[in-house]
């Protein structure tokens, strides 16, 4: 065999050897396990108990805040309080929150809606510091608690941004539109009447009623 | 009176709920506030001003601070700057 030939037969083999340890190469990586993949250790995934956790704290977020606040944060999400007089009295012509479930507490001035601050705050639990946090309406409930009963603690405890270093000052902007929007038909007269018509059929216990008045405002 | 725990991933937990009137009741819910502020919890009573009926929440610091007709202390992770 000449060399000419035996050099061609080295290369064709070391090719093929090459080619081989290419594919087993490749198998050995598919066949690892991905990190997705992996179970966790002990228990079973459950994707509804955010959802459950959710629903609870919303009812009792329901239960505890005033139904104006409520039905403002079913609507846009959100809840506006208005700030503390020295008396303890709300004061209609001082300054107001917005709180957002997991997001920074807006301080802003109602009579122009001017934005004054952030007020970065979480209430991270003790026992598990790293673990998941509260529901969204837990979160919220928690803060409402916090401006209502010890406000100036919760500024104190709080980090304070300029507006805009997490949330985003037109959006804000769009929110307290909406909350304007929002009151301004909340407050006309014929739905006064609407919510006052599902009261009493709420209370009584009648279903058909609050039909009647529904179609009645429709009408 | 019912104690909740505002948990993580959960939403609330009833703690402890008893009748503040009762001794023995009295005794378990004083135990039991202790035990969620020793835990570094914070404790907010909800109530209805009576002559508004605007609803409100009040801090409590101590089980003697809770209004004796509150029906719920809720229970909570203390405030952090975020």
């Amino acid at each position: 065999m000449s060399t000419a030939a035996f050099s061609i037969l080295a290369l064709m083999a070391i090719a093929l050897i090459a080619y081989m340890a290419l594919g087993r190469a490749r198998e050995m990586v598919r066949s690892r396990p991905r990190p997705q993949q992996r179970r966790p250790a002990g228990g079973t995934i459950d994707p509804g108990s955010e959802r459950r956790a959710e629903r609870r704290a919303r009812a009792l977020l329901k239960s505890i805040v005033n139904r104006e606040e409520w039905e403002m944060y079913r609507d846009l999400g959100f809840i506006r309080v208005l700030g503390q007089t020295p008396d303890g009295r709300d004061g209609p012509a001082g300054y107001g929150y917005l709180i957002y479930p997991h997001k920074p507490i807006v301080a802003y001035l109602p009579e122009s809606n001017s934005l004054l601050s952030e007020y970065c705050v979480e209430f991270r639990d003790p026992e598990a510091p790293y673990g998941p946090k509260l529901p969204d309406s837990d979160d919220v409930l928690a803060k409402w608690m916090m401006i209502k009963a010890e406000e100036h603690k919760l500024i104190q405890d709080a980090n304070m941004h300029l507006p805009g270093r997490q949330l985003d000052p037109q959006q804000v902007r769009r929110d307290l539109w909406r909350l304007a929007e929002w009151e301004r038909v909340r407050n006309r007269p014929s739905a006064r009447v609407s919510r006052s018509g599902r009261d009493a059929a709420i209370k009584g216990g009648d279903i058909v009623a609050v039909n009647t008045v529904s179609e009645t405002q429709a009408q | 009176m019912r104690f909740l725990r505002l948990m993580p991933g959960r939403g609330e937990v009833v703690l402890a709920e008893g009748d503040p009137q009762l001794s023995d009741d009295e005794l378990r819910l004083v135990e039991e506030f202790r035990r969620q502020l020793d835990l570094g919890m914070w404790a907010a009573v909800p109530i209805e001003q009576g002559a508004t009926g605007r609803r409100e929440a009040v801090m409590v610091k101590d089980f003697a601070d809770v209004p004796r007709d509150a029906e719920r202390v809720i229970f909570f992770p203390r405030a952090a700057g975020g």
